[in-house]
């Protein structure tokens, strides 16, 4: 992290969070088959948040955020987001879908579209927004994410960066309460993951509610207000960034910490 | 000090033709041809370029020989016209009591020629054959404003050409004024009317949630009724066109009708079944496997023969289905379980990462189903919907042996006009066959190459 994100960031860290209840996870479990991926769940999310989930692959951080917008289905426990409880029924998961945008590890950007077109789909067919607008809104958010002259091309002749800062003004189109990012700059080359960083710190200053698995342990110290340590599909502990790296209290968070910091 | 490397260019090298083996016409035939008979550098080396010269050699004498001879049959040697109308003598040896030599073998285009109506309607009178004529027209236009890519409105012609133009050829070829049933009329209404407000009420939510969810369901189960119940009503009206048993359809307009039909038919189905059988639900996807492997398990002459001479013993007496109808409806199931799995092999090409993206951006399934995956796998397995359309073309073939005549049923009773008897009636009329045939199965498959060039420009 530079020296122009790192102000920024300090700036964020030191946002407001509000008390309002975005996101409410209660006792959450969920089962692959036999394996138990996640146990005991317990999470409060309130609005204004940055949390960082991290944790050695395989410990369910992804399958967590994955459950938020029911990409993933829990067997027991509540999962509430906006106040509303997600089960079975299509039309509420479909409502909730379109209130919390998703970034993935490999983009998922739709290939046979434009980036334009990408980013317009989904007010156009869900939020049944009239096409000219739905372009004017794609552009306004191509422009966030500081591409607007990639807009007619197609993903695949797009950089790795160009495709994740893309597949971000996509999921902002909707103009989501919340943002979910899963892993979103793992796959992407060092220079990349600066422009993707630096969009997504300006998410963060706008005040956006954001949940974001990552390994990127600067961005953590610096523009979350909550670090989570996950292992074995359990929450081991969870603690402000500044506490969470020079004080953990968990012998798995230190010897994770050592590990990641030996290189 | 300078280095034993330096150097400096004193003259430019001015650019030059290149040598005659790489450009070019010279350079084609050098590297197709002869530069796998030109090496003598060893003696294995010259074995294999004397090989080569040999195979060459060999293969432009076998298949120019091919090639002249059946230019021989078709153009050279064949009879052309029959001035007097001696039919059967002007294509006859003179053993045979004609004129030619003995040892004449050419084609006999005038047996052809007087066959040409027959070929192209079948037995549909003369005096009705403008009916016939509209739909060709309107088929010839129609497909060519769609295939034209300037054309305005491309979408609405299509939309025409599925719809009224189907209907409407339909009257004409058959003149409708059929009788039908008045209970059955009573009925379709009644049902639809039931149907429509239930649909009316369960989406505007009177009914309760478990009735929203099949909203849709009702929609569409009550436009199928709905058009259903029109269609019964536009085919009992009388136009004053005389009758024509669809029997008596014959020749290329039944083949295009058949295979046209079975196209456009079995590309909707094999998508629903396809998706069908990848469904979440356990009901609709045994019920789709099993359709598939039934339709698959079994060959296409014996649908049709079950469709011919079974189904009339199990339809209750009074109730008959037209036996073209009923074999139509055959070739169409039976093509789109082919074309359900050549979809499926699509889907299953689509990364998992697609499905999730759609969703996550709040599109319903049906909604990133129809703009994000069927698109992405329909152009991937393009090559093999061809394929199958093709197949399907050649199919139509079969149904000449439960007694209908598309060309190849038109061929065969044509052949056996003894007017005509020669020893090259059979093999006139395969060579015709055999034309029309590659026809259109080759303008397909190169319409559809232009296609997956088209799009897979359009996308990078």
């Amino acid at each position: 992290m530079n020296a122009s994100q790192a102000e920024k960031a300090n700036n964020i860290s030191k946002m407001k969070v509000s008390d309002e209840i975005v996101i409410e996870i209660s006792n959450m479990n969920k089962w692959f088959g036999h394996f138990h991926v996640l146990r005991d769940i317990d999470l409060v999310v309130n609005k204004g948040e940055r949390i960082v989930i991290c944790g050695p692959s395989g410990s369910g951080k992804s399958t967590l955020i994955r459950c938020i917008n029911r990409l993933e289905e829990h067997q027991k426990g509540i999962i509430k987001v906006d106040d509303v409880e997600l089960n079975d029924d299509v039309k509420k998961i479909d409502k909730i879908r379109s209130e919390v945008g998703m970034v993935f590890q490999s983009f998922n950007l739709f290939p046979h579209l434009s980036a334009l077109e990408n980013c317009t789909l989904a007010p156009i067919w869900v939020r049944k927004m009239p096409k000219k607008d739905a372009e004017e809104l794609a552009m306004k958010y191509l422009e966030i994410v500081k591409i607007p002259e990639q807009a007619l091309k197609y993903p695949g002749q797009l950089s790795g960066g160009q495709q994740q800062r893309v597949a971000i003004a996509r999921a902002l189109c909707m103009e989501p309460k919340i943002m979910l990012f899963d892993e979103p700059t793992s796959a992407l080359d060092p220079e990349m993951i600066k422009e993707v960083l630096d969009t997504m710190i300006e998410l963060a200053e706008d005040g956006m509610t954001m949940i974001v698995v990552t390994h990127e342990m600067g961005f953590a110290s610096k523009v979350a207000n909550r670090v989570i340590f996950m292992d074995e599909g359990q929450i081991i502990e969870q603690n402000s960034p500044k506490e969470f790296f020079n004080n953990p209290k968990s012998d798995r968070t230190k010897l994770f910490l050592s590990q990641i910091i030996d290189h | 000090m300078e280095s034993r490397y330096s150097f400096v260019r004193k003259d430019i090298v001015n650019e030059q033709p290149p040598p005659l083996t790489q450009a070019g016409l010279t350079g084609w035939l050098w590297r197709n041809l002869f530069s796998s008979m030109t090496n003598f550098t060893s003696l294995t080396a010259s074995f294999q370029s004397i090989l080569m010269v040999f195979l060459t050699f060999w293969l432009v004498y076998f298949c120019g020989g091919l090639l002249y001879s059946v230019i021989d049959f078709a153009i050279l040697s064949a009879v052309w016209s029959d001035p007097d109308g001696v039919k059967r003598q002007v294509c006859a040896t003179v053993k045979q009591g004609g004129e030619l030599p003995a040892d004449w073998y050419g084609a006999c285009w005038p047996f052809i020629f007087a066959k040409k109506k027959f070929l192209i309607y079948g037995r549909i009178p003369t005096e009705e054959l403008w009916r016939a004529n509209l739909v060709y027209a309107g088929l010839v236009l129609g497909m060519g404003y769609i295939i034209w890519e300037k054309g305005q409105g491309r979408k609405w012609v299509g939309l025409i050409m599925l719809t009224i133009f189907p209907v409407a050829s339909l009257i004409l070829l058959t003149g409708a004024n059929f009788e039908i049933n008045n209970q059955l009329f009573i009925w379709t209404g009644v049902l639809f009317a039931i149907v429509f407000i239930l649909g009316f009420l369960s989406s505007r939510n009177y009914l309760g949630e478990i009735f929203e969810q099949f909203s849709i369901l009702f929609n569409f189960i009550s436009l199928i009724l709905l058009s259903f119940f029109i269609l019964l009503l536009l085919f009992s009206i009388d136009y004053g066109l005389a009758p024509i048993d669809t029997l008596d359809w014959g020749g290329l307009l039944l083949t295009l009708l058949i295979a046209i039909t079975g196209i456009v038919a079995s590309l909707p189905f094999g998508i629903l079944l396809a998706l069908g059988r990848r469904s979440d639900m356990p009901i609709a996807r045994v019920l789709c496997t099993m359709f598939i492997e039934f339709w698959r398990g079994i060959p296409l002459i014996t649908v049709l023969f079950a469709a011919s001479v079974l189904i009339p013993l199990f339809l209750p007496a009074g109730a008959d289905v037209d036996k073209l109808l009923r074999a139509v409806i055959g070739i169409i199931l039976f093509s789109s379980a082919y074309m359900a799995e050549v979809i499926r092999g699509g889907l299953q090409a689509i990364p998992r990462g697609q499905y999730e993206s759609a969703s996550a951006v709040g599109l319903s399934y049906s909604q990133s189903m129809r703009f994000i995956i069927l698109p992405q796998a329909l152009t991937h397995v393009l090559p093999g919907i061809v394929n199958t359309f093709i197949g399907l073309f050649k199919d139509t073939t079969l149904v000449s042996i439960i007694g209908i005549f598309e060309v190849m049923g038109i061929f065969r009773s044509a052949s056996q006009d003894a007017n005509w008897g020669s020893h090259v009636q059979h093999a006139t009329s395969y060579l015709v066959a055999a034309i029309v045939f590659f026809v259109f199965c080759f303008g397909m498959s190169r319409y559809s190459m232009y296609i997956e060039d088209k799009l897979s420009r359009e996308n990078k």
